[in-house]
């Protein structure tokens, strides 16, 4: 079977426990979670998450068709069989002394990351963008010793007019 | 309380009374949406977060409770009267272990697609969270066996709640739905306003069916050959049996029912195979690995019917009918899916349904029926449990109200009842629940007061809910109770026998209570048989004496379960045994 990464839009209602119906459901069918986010929707009392799952596309299939089993869940949307724009964010602590800074910092231009933080050893780089990119900067900066690093997981949608 | 209690229609008058919109409590306020609904039997047992609840109820001469004696036997009475009715069963239990007591109970609801609204107490809003006494996540606990649950933060809340409850409930693909109603929301006060029509925005069951996929089905009838059809519980669900039996007529298709579809299609009927899969017949498993065209009706491929499901059904294209879109394609390919109730694609697919060229295989399903019956090798001096079933289905003439607790018995009864009707047969299909035989009949026989239940289990099983013997009693709940007792706990003992190489690991019942002395202990008449003589003589007084009664039949030990067929082998693999 063909394993591929899927990115999921689910609108749900903004309800107590339903991160939990949600994420559960992925847990109990067996089904893999690489990242989730949620946040408020264009609707008021709708809350919108975008899952990233890895799965053939009977898992996929399954997967859309017990997230509707889900009361609270509106609608469905494989972002991933559109064109999309995908985008995550990264801070990363990387150690900096004072002599090193310059040439962290070429490498956060070239990815258009930006520092957010500076202390007297360390900065906080804050990326934006694909997953692939969150990954090669952090590939970049582990020579210099990452500290701590927290992404937010992917949230993406359709482009163009389409809903 | 009378059993007789009266399935009324909610005579205008008290529905009036019911609508005011007066201050009452939270309590107050769910009685009567619950009476609204038209809810007419409650089972339950109080406890401390309940108590503003059972104080409501105290001298309300219009709401009916069954008190029994463990949560669990009032959640398996509420799923007994769901099946037997097809209207929504009720129960009620109180925070922690009474709300944990129901778990069971709902998760054999969930796995079989039954109707009912769970109502549990819980702690103040204020104390949850904190560990308080009896105090326990319910919600978060059936979050997987329940199809929706609602936490209650406010009394005014409730109706709007209740009201959606038994809406979901009983549309689409049925289940169970808990709502969790904290000690200080039933105690609140608030004016009661009757709840408006259901709105969900994110759900809306397919009921009517896409009409391309059922013209699409019924081509593909019109050209097969050796087409069977694989009917389970969402023809008995959806009240469907009728447009079941004229799709058959119509089309000249031989059908086999799954365990939960038993009843959904008259077992008299000549196209009628009887049960596919593990201890199905022999006919109708030859008959789904020989097909050229397999529709499934309302069935979800159980492994239980499947076995080894890379074997199954292998020269077949693959009709399925589901309500639940999720169940097409889950375990088998599908060719031609039809979203939608059983009953709505039969109904339009009946006008148009065309006869299969089905006469040579009719034939040929024929002939293997009359060569390969259900058998067992009969005894004069021991009693067997086939034998017992027969004489209940000879007795009552496949019309009784059967529920069945799990293992050997029940397979036997799936084989030899003769069930004629929908919703006659009551049984924990999907979970497999032990327990569940005995207080599902009571449940069974209060949504049917005035119809013989028969309720047959195992001695193991008997052993895990014979504490409502006292309801039965105290009540006079006629139920016929049937304890097959063969001192193990027999289908385990089989698997044990037939893969484990006879390595008996703890399935001796010794020690169980004299079954004749437990009923006489609660006053309820028991008697007991050991062989055929005792077994007809028994088996007459009990059908014969009003009220309830218990008759033990004591039967061979070391009896299998034939046809059957082990894991990892396809349906036609079948282990024939004893029987030929």
């Amino acid at each position: 079977m063909n394993m591929t990464k899927h990115t999921i839009s689910v609108l749900v209602n903004n309800q107590p426990g339903v991160l939990q119906r949600v994420a559960g459901l992925f847990g109990r069918r067996g089904f893999n979670i690489d990242s989730i986010t949620v946040g408020e929707s264009e609707e008021q009392g709708l809350s919108r998450m975008v899952i990233v799952t890895t799965g053939d596309e009977n898992t996929l299939e399954q997967v859309q068709k017990q997230l509707y089993k889900i009361i609270d869940v509106i609608k469905v949307v494989d972002l991933s069989s559109n064109p999309m724009v995908a985008r995550e964010l990264a801070l990363i602590k990387v150690n900096a002394e004072p002599a090193m800074r310059p040439e962290i910092l070429g490498v956060v231009d070239t990815f258009r990351a930006a520092v957010v933080d500076i202390g007297p050893h360390s900065l906080i780089v804050q990326a934006v963008g694909s997953s692939d990119k969150i990954d090669a900067i952090t590939e970049l900066l582990k020579p210099y010793g990452i500290r701590e690093l927290t992404r937010t997981g992917v949230t993406a949608m359709i482009r163009g007019s389409q809903k | 309380m009378s059993i007789q209690n009266p399935t009324k229609v909610l005579k205008e008058e008290l529905r009036e009374k019911l609508l005011r919109p007066d201050v009452i409590s939270g309590s107050e306020s769910l009685l009567r949406c619950l009476l609204l609904e038209g809810v007419e039997c409650v089972f339950g047992y109080p406890g401390g977060a309940v108590l503003y609840i059972y104080d409501a109820m105290h001298g309300n001469p219009d709401f009916h409770h069954l008190l029994t004696r463990h949560e669990q036997g009032a959640i398996h009475a509420a799923d007994g009267y769901a099946r037997s009715t097809g209207k929504v069963g009720v129960c009620i239990a109180t925070s922690g272990p009474g709300a944990t007591n129901l778990v069971t109970g709902i998760a054999t609801a969930y796995m079989d697609s039954v109707p009912l609204v769970v109502i549990t107490g819980n702690v103040a809003t204020a104390a949850i969270g904190t560990d308080a006494f009896q105090e326990a996540d319910i919600v978060g606990i059936t979050m997987p066996i329940t199809k929706q649950s609602y936490l209650v933060r406010k009394a005014e809340d409730l109706p709007r709640i209740i009201h959606e409850a038994f809406h979901i409930a009983n549309t689409g693909r049925k289940g169970p739905v808990l709502i969790d109603i904290p000690k200080d929301v039933s105690a609140q006060m608030a004016v009661f306003q009757a709840p408006g029509p259901v709105a969900i925005r994110g759900y809306n069951p397919t009921v009517e069916p896409n009409k391309l996929q059922v013209d699409k089905m019924l081509r593909a009838i019109e050209e097969s050959e050796r087409p069977v059809i694989l009917a389970g519980g969402g023809v008995v669900y959806s009240d469907a049996s009728e447009e079941l039996i004229e799709f058959v007529n119509k089309t000249n298709i031989p059908i086999t029912t799954t365990l939960l579809g038993l009843g959904g299609f008259p077992s008299g009927h000549p196209l009628w195979m009887g049960m596919p899969g593990m201890h199905g017949t022999y006919t109708a498993n030859k008959a789904i690995q020989n097909a050229d065209l397999l529709i499934s009706i309302g069935a979800r491929f159980d492994d239980r019917v499947t076995m080894k499901l890379d074997g199954f059904a292998p020269k077949a294209k693959i009709v399925h009918i589901d309500i639940d879109p999720a169940e097409i394609g889950k375990n088998v390919k599908t060719d031609i899916p039809v979203v939608g109730s059983v009953k709505e694609v039969l109904k339009q697919a009946n006008p148009k349904a065309k006869r299969a060229q089905s006469d040579e295989w009719v034939e040929h399903i024929q002939q293997m029926k009359e060569a390969h019956p259900l058998r067992y090798k009969d005894s004069e001096t021991a009693l067997k449990p086939q034998y017992v079933v027969e004489l209940i289905n000879d007795t009552t003439k496949g019309e009784a109200i059967v529920t069945t607790d799990v293992g050997q018995h029940q397979m036997w009864v799936a084989q030899y009842y003769k069930f004629k009707n929908p919703r006659s047969w009551v049984t924990s299909g999907g979970l497999g629940t032990m327990g569940f035989g005995f207080p599902s009949a009571i449940g069974a026989q209060m949504g049917n007061p005035d119809k013989l239940v028969v309720s047959i289990n195992g001695d193991g099983g008997m052993q895990m809910c014979s504490q409502e013997l006292a309801i039965c009693a105290i009540n006079n709940i006629p139920v016929k109770i049937v304890v097959i007792n063969n001192q193990v706990l027999g289908m385990v003992r089989q698997w044990q026998e037939i893969i484990y190489d006879n390595r008996y690991s703890h399935i001796d019942l010794a020690g169980s209570p004299d079954f004749v002395k437990l009923a006489e202990a609660y006053g309820v008449k028991g008697l007991r048989a050991a062989n055929k003589a005792e077994a007809q003589a028994a088996w007459q007084e009990a059908l014969n004496t009003p009220g309830p009664v218990l008759v033990e039949f004591v039967v061979e030990k070391y009896e299998n379960v034939y046809p059957m067929v082990t894991q990892g082998n396809t349906i036609d693999e079948m282990i024939m045994g004893d029987s030929e």
